[in-house]
């Protein structure tokens, strides 16, 4: 037996309890839609809802939870720089935004 | 230490690949998932331009943005259903993701029928997810939606949906082609000649980011 295989034999139930919660998961986030929630309430929902079941893939489904640590670090920590991106994008939208109202619908 | 002291007395170039190619491994796992979970890292990446490219033209349009609610729902048993197709294609998937941890798990207790069975179900529920979309891209293309314009508003919302959705599914379809081929290798005694089902688990890596890609996916472009 290699040395992954001794690292990754975890039982049935928790991947089976995982799929479940992830039905789950997605039936709420659905379920947001089908509701029409508007506003904050939706937002906040879709995002938590998101996150949860990216979590739990990541976690038990791809096994970062029992990796070692030096792993979890050089994957998970690099993707927060694209948070930079996210907010320079967002702050530039909204520039290109105003710009074409005050240029455009006078 | 000794490795350092002699690296030290070699010139510049030869230095460089001594250090780099020191008798030292960081990550304790089998190569090829180390190797597997950095591409999902720069696909991360990728995937994320795209979203953020795609927040970037809904932020700034003048125009306003088509409501995904409607413009995915669909005529059925006498009522439009909003996002209904959305929403399976989403179930589908999860589904796709349980099979895949369940034939990485039997392929550790060496029960190759399983495996196989599992990764199969697995690769079919991925072909019927790419099948609708390829019904769900025909519609929109059908109702007049181009990369340019579309009836409804902005125009971004056709360049947006095609290239996220697209790439998403290209990745899909390439999923399908490598679990057969793993499913394939499990099947003919391959990875029990190797003397380990690690392979199967670095396949599984692949199929659950691809799950993961639509969680943003579903999130930001079909329920935002």
């Amino acid at each position: 037996m290699s040395q992954a295989e001794g690292q990754q034999q975890h039982p049935l139930t928790i991947y089976l309890w995982i799929w479940l919660l992830l039905f789950v998961l997605s039936a709420c986030s659905y379920a947001v839609d089908y509701f029409h929630l508007q506003g904050m309430l939706r937002w906040t929902l879709i995002i938590v809802f998101m996150l949860l079941k990216a979590g739990f893939i990541v976690a038990i489904f791809m096994h970062m939870a029992w990796e070692r640590l030096a792993l979890k670090f050089a994957i998970l920590l690099p993707p927060l720089c694209l948070l930079v991106l996210i907010g320079f994008m967002a702050i530039e939208g909204d520039y290109t935004f105003i710009t074409r109202g005050t240029a455009f619908l006078r | 230490m000794a490795h350092d002291a002699q690296a030290a007395a070699l010139p510049p170039l030869k230095q460089v690949v001594a250090d780099y190619a020191g008798d030292k491994q960081a990550f304790q796992v089998p190569w090829g998932k180390a190797m597997m979970w950095i591409f999902l890292l720069s696909d991360t990446f990728i995937f994320t331009c795209f979203l953020t490219g795609y927040m970037n033209v809904r932020v700034s349009t003048m125009a306003s943005w088509p409501n995904p609610s409607q413009v995915f729902a669909l005529h059925l048993f006498g009522q439009d259903i909003p996002l209904i197709l959305i929403a399976i294609m989403t179930f589908v998937l999860i589904t796709s993701s349980g099979t895949m941890a369940l034939a990485v798990n039997y392929g550790y207790r060496r029960d190759r029928q399983k495996t196989v069975v599992l990764l199969c179900a697995t690769a079919a529920l991925g072909a019927t997810f790419v099948g609708m979309q390829a019904f769900e891209w025909t519609k929109l293309i059908m109702e007049g939606v181009r990369p340019w314009g579309n009836p409804w508003g902005a125009p971004q919302f056709g360049s947006a949906f095609f290239m996220i959705t697209g790439f998403h599914g290209c990745h899909v379809t390439a999923g399908v082609i490598y679990l057969l081929i793993t499913a394939k290798r499990v099947g003919s005694g391959f990875y029990d000649r190797k003397g380990t089902y690690e392979t199967v688990e670095v396949a599984g890596l692949y199929w659950h980011f691809v799950d993961l890609v639509w969680v943003f996916i579903f999130a930001f472009f079909y329920l935002w």
